[in-house]
Order: C-alpha cells, then sequence, then structure tokens
C-alpha cells in the first residue's frame, strides 16, 4: 500500500546514515541525529547533557520494561531509492496507510484473507503503527542500501534441507500436519521463532514486543515475555560454554564497551535436541548455519526512555556480507506477565487431530494442487512482509 | 549483637502482624548449628540474595517421608528411574487434607505418567512436570535443578532452569492478581534479613510433587528466604487452601549457593522430550 505514496515522492540526497547511527552506538552519547533532512531536524536524541544512569556497582543501567514495535520495515521499499529518512509529511503517510493496510477487520480480500486477518487489531500493539522516531525508511542500516545482501549460492546439502522444510511448510499451512514435527519451534512452543521478535534479533513482530531488563553484579538478564524466555547474559568476563553445549537460545556473553552493552552469542543447536532437523525456521535467524552464524547486539541507553538496539547477524554460508539493523527499545510501563505456551497448546491438539480427520474423511494432500499454498508464515505474524 | 537485636523486633512484628500466629517464630529461627548471620547489602540496604541457588531434596518425588520405589518401567530402566528414599519437608510430617481429598491425590499418583494433549475440553491428566509444564510454587524451589535470583530494589527476577521458567517478583507492590497462572502473582517485601514473598493467583494446574500431592485455585503461598551463611539460604513456605486442606501447613528446606568456577544456570527446554508422549497418538502413521 505504501508504493503509491512513496514514489510519488522525489528522492532526497542524505548522508550516510548508517554511518552516523553505528557511530553513536559506541559512543557515551546519545546517537546524533541524521542531520540533512527534515525529517531528522526533530529526532534529536534528549538533551546532550543527559548523562546515562548507572547501577550501584557502576555498570551503564539498562533496567526497565520495554517494547521494540515499530512499523518500519525491515528492508527499504525499493521504490524509494536510496532516501533512508521520510520527511514528517510523507511518514503521517505511510503511518496513515500502515493503519489501513493493518486494519484487520477489512472484508475486501476473500475468504483466505479473512482467514488470515484472525489477528486483528486487539492482538497490535499501538506501537506497531508507527515509523521510528528518526523515521528512517528500513531497520537494515548495513548494508547501506537497507536490504539484505545477496545470499551464497545454496550447497546441495541446504538445498535438500530447504526441500524438506518446504514440504514441512506445505503441509502445515494446507491443515495436513504429519507430525508435532512440521510445527515451528514456535508452534511446538519451545523458543519463539527469531523472525517473530521474541528472541534475538529482537525484531518488531505483530503483537508482544515486551522485554524486561534486569541487572545484577555480574549479570544483564533479558526477560521476554513470550515463551517466557530469560537470557541470562554474564557480563564478568567468563568464557563460553564449551562447544559440546549447543542451545536453543545460543549462549551468550556481554561486555560494556563505554555505555554500551555488547553481547555475542555462540552455540546455538542445529537439530531439534530429539536428533531431528529442524524444518521450518531453523533455530537461528534468516534460515542461517547455526555453527557459522555470529550475531552481535549493541544496547545503548540513549535517554531516560530509549535504549538503541543495534543488531549485527553475519554467516559467510547464508549471506555476502553482515547485516546491522538499528532498533529502538521503547520503556514503556506495561508489566511483563506470565505466558504459558506448551501448557495450554491446544493449537497442536487441533492442528493434528484435524489432519488425522481430514485424512479419515478420505481427503488426501497434493501439495501440486491449485490453491494449496506452499509456504510463508500463517496467520500470526511471521516476518514483516514487504509492502 | 544489634543483629540479633534486630532480628528478635522482625519476629515479634511478624507474629504480631500476619495471618500465620497459628504457626509461629520458627520461621525466623536459624537451621540447627549456625549461627546469627547477617547478609552482606545491596545496594539498597536489604540482604543481598543474588546468586545460583539449588535444593538438595528429594522433595520432587514427595514432600513428605518417603522410601525408595522403582521407577515407572524397571524392565527398561532399572535403576536409572529409582526413586530415592528421602526425608519430607513438611513441617509436622503430614499434609492436613481434607478427609475427602486424598481420594484425588491418590488417583494423581495412579495417572502421572497417563498425559494427555493440552485439548480444553476435558481436564488435563498427569504430572504437570511430566509433561514440561511450568511446575508451579514452591516446587520451582526444589526441583532438581538450580535456579537464578536477580535482585534489584522494585523487581526480583527468579529464573529457573527447568524450561526456562520465570517469575517476577512485585516489590511492595498493591494491585491483586490480574489472572490466575502457572508461577502465581507474586508480590514481595522485606523483614529484616528475610525476604518475604506473598503468592496468589494461581490456577489448579500445578503439584507439589510426583506424588500427586495438589491444591486447588484456592492456594495462597507465603514464602521466606533468609541467608543463613554465604552460602545457604533457608526456604519456608506457608501453604493455604481451604479447599483441599484443613489448615496452613509449612515447609522448609535450605537452598545451597551453587559455587563451582562460572558456574551458570543451563537450558532445559523439554518440550521435544515430552512431544511424543502428548501428540504421538495423533501422529499419521506410516502405510
Amino acid at each position: 500500500m505504501s508504493h503509491r505514496s512513496l514514489t510519488s515522492l522525489g528522492v532526497l540526497a542524505v548522508m550516510s546514515l548508517p554511518a552516523v547511527l553505528i557511530a553513536g552506538q559506541a559512543q557515551t552519547t546519545a546517537a546524533k541525529p541524521p542531520a540533512t533532512t527534515p525529517g531528522a531536524a526533530k529526532t534529536a536524541s534528549p538533551a546532550k547533557t543527559w548523562t546515562p544512569p548507572h547501577t550501584p556497582w557502576g555498570d551503564p543501567d539498562l533496567q526497565g520494561v520495554y517494547n521494540y514495535a515499530t512499523s518500519t520495515l525491515m528492508q527499504r521499499p525499493r521504490n524509494v531509492g536510496d532516501k533512508q529518512v521520510l520527511s514528517e509529511d510523507e511518514a503521517a503517510e505511510v503511518q496513515e496507510e500502515l493503519a489501513f493496510a493493518l486494519n484487520r477487520d477489512r472484508r475486501d480480500g476473500g475468504t483466505q484473507a479473512d482467514a488470515n486477518r484472525a489477528y486483528n487489531d486487539f492482538w497490535m500493539n499501538p506501537l506497531r503503527l508507527k515509523l521510528t522516531q528518526d523515521k528512517r525508511t528500513s531497520l537494515i542500516v548495513d548494508p547501506p542500501n537497507g536490504r539484505m545482501p545477496p545470499t551464497v549460492p545454496a550447497t546441495p546439502e541446504k538445498q535438500k534441507e530447504r526441500a524438506v522444510a518446504a514440504a514441512m511448510n506445505a503441509r502445515f499451512n494446507n491443515g495436513f500436519m504429519a507430525s508435532y514435527t512440521d510445527g515451528d519451534v514456535g508452534n511446538r512452543c519451545i523458543i519463539r521463532r527469531r523472525n517473530e521478535g521474541g528472541g534475538h534479533p529482537y525484531l518488531p513482530s505483530i503483537y508482544n514486543n515486551v522485554a524486561q531488563i534486569f541487572q545484577s553484579p555480574g549479570y544483564v538478564v533479558i526477560y521476554a515475555e513470550m515463551i517466557h524466555f530469560s537470557r541470562i547474559i554474564p557480563v564478568d568476563g567468563r568464557p563460553h560454554l564449551s562447544q559440546d553445549v549447543k542451545t536453543w537460545l545460543g549462549d551468550p556473553r556481554g561486555h560494556w564497551e563505554g555505555d554500551t552493552l555488547v553481547v555475542e552469542t555462540t552455540n546455538f543447536r542445529s537439530d531439534d535436541s530429539m536428533g531431528r532437523p529442524l524444518g521450518r525456521t531453523g533455530v537461528v535467524w534468516g534460515g542461517a548455519d547455526p555453527d557459522t552464524y555470529k550475531i552481535t547486539e549493541r544496547f545503548t541507553r540513549v535517554g531516560p526512555d530509549q535504549i538503541n538496539y543495534a543488531v549485527t547477524m553475519s554467516d559467510p554460508h547464508t549471506w555476502t556480507q553482515p547485516i546491522t539493523m538499528l532498533i529502538p527499545f521503547n520503556k514503556t510501563n506495561d508489566q511483563i506477565y506470565e505466558y504459558g505456551c506448551q501448557e495450554t497448546n491446544y493449537d497442536m491438539y487441533h492442528w493434528l487431530s484435524g489432519a488425522r480427520a481430514r485424512e479419515a474423511k478420505g481427503e488426501v494432500f497434493n501439495p501440486n494442487a491449485p490453491g494449496a499454498r506452499a509456504g510463508g508464515a500463517e496467520g500470526g505474524g511471521g516476518e514483516q512482509e514487504e509492502r | 549483637m544489634r543483629n540479633r537485636v534486630m532480628v528478635v523486633v522482625a519476629t515479634v512484628s511478624l507474629v504480631v502482624g500476619l495471618w500465620l500466629t497459628a504457626m509461629p517464630a520458627a520461621a525466623q529461627a536459624p537451621a540447627a548449628g549456625f549461627p546469627a548471620y547477617r547478609a552482606p547489602r545491596a545496594a539498597d540496604g536489604h540482604p543481598d540474595l543474588n546468586g545460583i541457588w539449588q535444593a538438595l531434596t528429594t522433595a520432587n518425588f514427595d514432600v513428605q517421608d518417603h522410601e525408595a520405589r522403582p521407577g515407572l518401567h524397571p524392565e527398561l530402566e532399572g535403576a536409572y528411574d529409582a526413586q530415592h528414599a528421602g526425608q519430607g519437608i513438611v513441617e509436622g510430617g503430614a499434609i492436613p487434607y481434607r478427609p475427602e481429598m486424598l481420594a484425588k491425590k491418590k488417583e494423581n499418583f495412579e495417572k502421572r505418567a497417563i498425559a494427555n494433549p493440552p485439548h480444553g475440553e476435558e481436564p488435563p491428566i498427569g504430572d504437570p512436570e511430566l509433561k514440561c509444564w511450568m511446575p508451579g510454587v514452591p516446587r520451582a524451589t526444589y526441583m532438581p535443578f538450580p535456579f537464578q535470583i536477580v535482585q534489584t530494589p522494585d523487581f526480583i527476577l527468579m529464573t529457573y532452569e527447568f524450561n526456562g521458567t520465570s517469575r517476577i517478583i512485585r516489590m511492595n507492590w498493591k494491585e491483586e492478581a490480574p489472572v490466575d497462572s502457572f508461577m502465581g502473582w507474586n508480590r514481595g517485601h522485606w523483614e529484616g534479613e528475610t525476604l518475604v514473598v506473598d503468592v496468589t493467583g494461581f490456577n489448579d494446574q500445578t503439584w507439589f510433587d510426583r506424588a500427586g500431592d495438589f491444591h486447588s485455585d484456592a492456594l495462597h503461598v507465603v514464602e521466606r528466604y533468609t541467608a543463613l551463611s554465604p552460602y545457604h539460604l533457608q526456604y519456608e513456605a506457608t501453604i493455604e487452601d481451604p479447599k483441599v486442606f484443613t489448615r496452613p501447613w509449612k515447609i522448609s528446606l535450605p537452598l545451597y549457593r551453587r559455587v563451582e568456577k562460572n558456574v551458570q544456570v543451563m537450558e532445559f527446554k523439554c518440550v521435544p522430550f515430552v512431544e511424543e508422549l502428548l501428540y504421538g497418538g495423533l501422529v499419521k502413521k506410516a502405510r
């Protein structure tokens, strides 16, 4: 929907925003606002005199409940060229169009669209309708064009894995799950999908983009509500776990660079801990190879109510260059509540019993039949689609 | 000297102030052999309970006295799966069940390993632990897994290795439980050396142990965490549930600090281990 208006706008030349923003991360002061665009003029971070608070034991204090929802797309729409920041007017228009595009109470798309809109406004955080405060055109700040870099050609082995995953997706999307293993990590209540913001990288999703940060001497703990995920990050200089210990959430280690918390996470698992492949969404972001995937996160408090979260993912087996995104964590007065999942995973029962019931009636799943849905995420969200 | 006076004062005010009057001051007494101890202070002046802690008890098998028993499948698992004998953690020995509730406990035990998938239409069967559910309070404390206390002035996070279960203790919080939950609605305050956590808002879906000891949604737990030394906490919980028990009852056990170099709460995501048990009957059979 945003294509129309954005195409009609001229392309403004701007300075190299990514360099400016990332440089801001490593410094003790707030990130500098990008200087040359009208839209950026009001993004000035809090007064320059603001000094981040510290804990009694001297670590920068990042604590609080944060919401990292935003409507800014992960990738810059192609039709805006190299424009990095929108003007006030452009941003207002985009947000208005988003409100329409995300309105799930519409009935203009037919049956399938209706079903996909089951997650309506009730689920949606209002921040989901707002662009980042600096009105960027993409969360990706590097590559500088705001888009995912070219991928590395898949090995035959990887192509085979993807074919298996595509078959799982097709069964799932068409209501013919053969086994619980056709569910992805989120469906199975193991961890939240990486592309749904519940895990690192923390990416905006349709709902539940909240986490609370706790600190004690030697530790930072980030507790994401969805699928109750406490990520305990030692910041005491200890080494990583042995590579013999693979994990779902990875083994994080943090250190401070000035007032920035830098977290590196390793030891991701590549199976489901029962010796079976992780088909549909894998365990690390972007379908990367868990053994060579690297994620570095930088948390910098830039004001009383905001942390800048800059996250870099790389995997020489998957992408031709690293990807860096910049996402604001906005402090909220909301609370974190208990999120049960396995305990009440009625979905799994219904998906499986539904599929068996259809088979009992003689239905046979044909992935090549007209109308069969090949892939993509189900209604719960998934990575922000490009509009 | 001054410490001891403060403890006495705290104890007196406790006895006067709380509904616990039926079960007085043992709460503050150090376990046998421990001299009075004043914990190091956090920046806010309260005892610093940060750390990784673990119970060394067999209470997860049975909170009451119990002998060694075979596992569920001795023909397959021999001694691997067998249950250790143990001395109970219930003060006075027995849980004061209402007579009509004992049958339910017995049934729970007999059906502890018959797990049905979450359904929404029929009540769940089987031990919640077996199904990789959040274990509830106080069971999370004495499961054979460590947990970490992350203490701040306003919120204390307790995060457990078992399935990454966590609960946030809101300090001096007024708001009542907004909804029932597995780990309850946790509100804390300090009484001198002791962290007191008042837990309400439970659902009726968790158990106390593998022996089928259970509660209703009227459960109310008051926990007390008191440092006995740099390496020990005394843990006590008073359990009240008028629908199931004739009176409040109490458990107590020590928690031990995990002191190994670089020790960390590990990851125990148990869902993949229980999926076949829960959903195996719904999987498409090979032709």
